[in-house]
């Protein structure tokens, strides 16, 4: 079982502190001036030399949002957030838009490197099996720093490239579809989003096609104060298929940073998506100081018939987490999918799930849920099906798994189950336990040690959903999750 | 070789071992019998290291070491192994990723290289079949869904890959059928070497018919109170454990 060995040796290899990602990156950053403000807006707008329109859109969008209050629902607590105390817009000074990685600067390059995300193409390919090649866009702060493949991409129809770009490039695509999964006026942090938000990644697979690599984007955090706020299109035209993976990381810091995300899949007549997060934002120090606030927007739109849309999330990082990856079955047989591991340690609070929406008849949905939570945390899910009332034969299976180890911190689980059909058939299972110390006992006098125990009973619990994952983030996930569990047991 | 001296353990106030000696050959199978509640689990416990004792005086010496300043992983890699009573469940995790793990982590400890997945594999396997093991059931999740004498046997297997100098089975009897009985006292049989010892825990004679013990330990009141050859089992098997009680009551 070499994987649970590397993690063991991966773990090893951490000193006191855990989070590996946690280094700065000196780069001299143009900023927005603190604040929001319609003038920092039409700033953004104006560095992104965005159309009039999208202008237009952002400034409706502050409209509305100063009218909002921040939702209060969720089992989380907080200090309130100074809106008017963070960084709306952070890039490099130096050349903000590089045509290629030679004009990037290598500080940056360099930070890219440190994380192990690959931004030469000629270096990803070399003594790799074409199969295995993943396209990376990678996001640093407000901007867009590289994206790799992008030509090979093209020769196969495929848009791969900043939203920002996209913008200027394919506005027709972008406003046609931008906001048609998540309104403008969805939530709090959406609309906030849609105001202020920087880049991220704007996909477009066009009819028939089958995306020839993995697509990825790979966001850090690095500036102080600043917030991040991104947007991802993806849109998959008919008989289409794509897979895409984020990540994150961020440097560590004594104060809150703020990541408002919103995410917009659509997939139409028998298009597949997948999207897949490995999520690792610095969530802390073990008595709760610092980490970043992650509260994102994630909606899927299968707009067409046999449409599918999955989404697999490991979420190991994070101050807090307020984040449910949803699915619209709107099209007649088309099927939503939810994987998620969420694993909170030291003073973390997450409360995570989805929304299974069936419109459509026929449409069919599956949660699998697992929640690990260690130290101090608190772990929720929460969980929306519904079936409308023309969604006739519409059928979810749940299954929310918590597990605990030790004995000072929380599982929740906050099912809702809404059927306005008769003929829907919605099943939910869930299950509480806890790694006993028997079972702890158990594993060490066969000779594993306390740390080589749990990241095999964890690896254990996680399985279902790790074989959701593409292959290199399925090893990847599993030593993060070992890592965020270190010392969590005893 | 192990040597127990002295040994006076309690948990949560509650007196369990009352300066117990013991010393178990290298190459000696010794069986301890006795009522119920007079501390035989605890001895096993506390040799491979459970945590919740507490231990108030004694030591307990194997091939020298000190195993009460080593924690449960490094006494098992030291040659301690533990047959359970109750084996744990371990969900989602398979047998052979378990039995793969414990191996390699115990040849890590003692600096030997890992072993080969072919090698692992047929040694599995052999010992597998010794033990008249189905197939599938190595390939479900450790213990999972096992029935109690299937649990034995994975117990037992365990024991054959693990190579341990010194095996504790604590009842290992209990629950086993005829057969099942056969078929782990075979398995425990064929593990007698010069170089490893056996600490047989029961209840009854009936396990010592198959395992056939040099000496035999009467343990009482948390003490070894009588110690003899295995025809001691056969007059404890006709007299009941009646003398003993009498002698507390005395």
């Amino acid at each position: 079982m070499p994987a649970v060995q590397e993690t063991i040796d991966q773990v090893r290899s951490i000193d006191v502190d855990q989070y590996k990602y946690g280094f700065e990156t000196e780069v001299e950053m143009e900023k927005a001036p603190k604040g929001l403000s319609e003038d920092v807006i039409r700033f953004i707008s104006a560095r992104k030399a965005e159309p009039e329109w999208m202008l237009q859109w952002r400034l409706d969008a502050y409209k509305r949002w100063l009218t909002m209050k921040e939702p209060t629902w969720a089992r989380v607590s907080y200090d309130k957030i100074d809106y008017n105390d963070i960084y709306y817009y952070a890039a490099p000074k130096k050349n903000p838009a590089p045509k290629s990685l030679d004009e990037v600067d290598p500080e940056i390059l360099k930070t890219y490197e440190k994380l192990g995300i690959p931004l030469r193409e000629q270096e990803i390919l070399a003594g790799v099996e074409p199969q295995s090649r993943v396209a990376v866009d990678a996001v640093f702060d407000s901007v867009s720093v590289a994206t790799t493949f992008k030509e090979e991409l093209k020769k196969a129809g495929v848009i791969f490239m900043p939203i920002s770009e996209a913008i200027r490039e394919y506005p027709d695509l972008v406003r046609q579809y931008l906001g048609s999964v998540v309104p403008v006026t969805d939530n709090f942090f959406a609309t906030l989003n849609s105001a202020v938000f920087t880049d991220g990644s704007f996909v477009y697979v066009p009819p028939g096609v089958r995306c020839p690599m993995e697509l990825s984007t790979y966001f850090r955090i690095n500036e102080k104060n600043t917030g991040q706020f991104e947007r991802t299109l993806i849109i998959a035209d008919k008989g289409s298929y794509v897979s895409y993976l984020e990540g994150c990381t961020a440097p560590k810091r004594d104060e809150n940073q703020l990541h408002a995300a919103v995410v917009e899949l659509i997939a139409l007549d028998d298009a597949e998506i997948k999207y897949s997060t490995v999520q690792n934002w610095y969530p802390g120090d073990a008595e709760g100081r610092g980490g970043i606030y992650n509260f994102v927007t994630k909606r899927g739109d299968c707009r067409g018939r046999n449409s599918v849309i999955t989404w697999t999330q490991v979420e190991t990082g994070s101050a807090i987490t307020w984040k449910y990856p949803s699915c619209i079955l709107r099209g007649d047989n088309s099927r939503g999918e939810f994987y998620s591991i969420a694993v909170s340690n030291g003073m973390q609070q997450v409360d995570s799930g989805t929304k299974m929406i069936h419109l459509g008849k026929n449409t069919t949905s599956r949660i699998i849920s697992k929640g690990i939570a260690a130290g101090k945390s608190d772990n929720t899910y929460r969980g929306l099906v519904s079936a409308h009332r023309k969604a006739t034969g519409a059928r979810n299976f749940t299954n929310c798994d918590s597990l605990l180890i030790g004995n000072q911190c929380g599982a929740h689980t906050v099912p809702y189950i809404e059927s306005k059909n008769a003929s829907a058939v919605f099943e939910h299972e869930a299950t509480t336990s806890k790694i006993s110390e028997d079972q702890m006992f158990y594993c060490q006098q066969r000779g594993l040690s306390e740390e080589e125990a749990t990241a095999l009973i964890v690896n254990g619990f996680v399985k279902d959903v790790l074989q959701q994952l593409p292959m290199e983030f399925a090893v990847e996930a599993q030593k993060l999750i070992s890592i965020s569990l270190e010392g969590s047991v005893g | 070789m192990l040597e127990i001296k002295n040994l006076v353990v309690q948990i949560e106030d509650k007196r369990i071992l009352n300066g117990l000696n013991l010393t178990v050959s290298k190459g000696e199978i010794a069986a301890i019998m006795g009522p119920n509640g007079s501390g035989k689990s605890t001895l096993s416990y506390v040799i491979a290291g459970k945590e919740d004792y507490e231990i108030l005086d004694g030591e307990i010496l194997l091939d020298g070491q000190n195993l009460l300043e080593m924690e449960p992983d490094q006494r098992a890699a030291a040659g301690v192994f533990l047959a359970f009573q109750y084996p744990l469940e371990i969900p989602g995790v398979g047998t052979m990723t378990f039995l793969k793990a414990a191996l390699n982590a115990q040849r890590k400890a003692r600096g030997d290289d890992e072993l080969s997945t072919p090698d692992f594999i047929k040694q599995v396997n052999a010992a597998a079949a010794k033990l008249e093991m189905p197939k599938d059931m190595l390939k479900r999740a450790l213990n999972v869904g096992f029935s109690g004498g299937e649990k034995k046997r994975m117990e037992i297997l365990q024991m054959a890959l693990l190579q341990p100098s010194f095996c504790i089975l604590d009842e290992t009897d209990s629950g086993l059928d005829i057969d099942a009985l056969r078929i782990v006292s075979e398995g425990v049989n064929s593990l007698r070497s010069p170089d490893r010892s056996f600490l047989v825990i029961t209840h009854y004679q009936r396990l010592l018919n198959h395992i056939v013990p040099d000496t035999v330990h009467v343990m009482h009141g948390g003490r070894i109170v009588r110690t003899g050859g295995k025809e001691l089992a056969l007059e404890l098997e006709a007299n009941g454990y009646a003398d003993y009680r009498e002698e507390e009551a005395a």
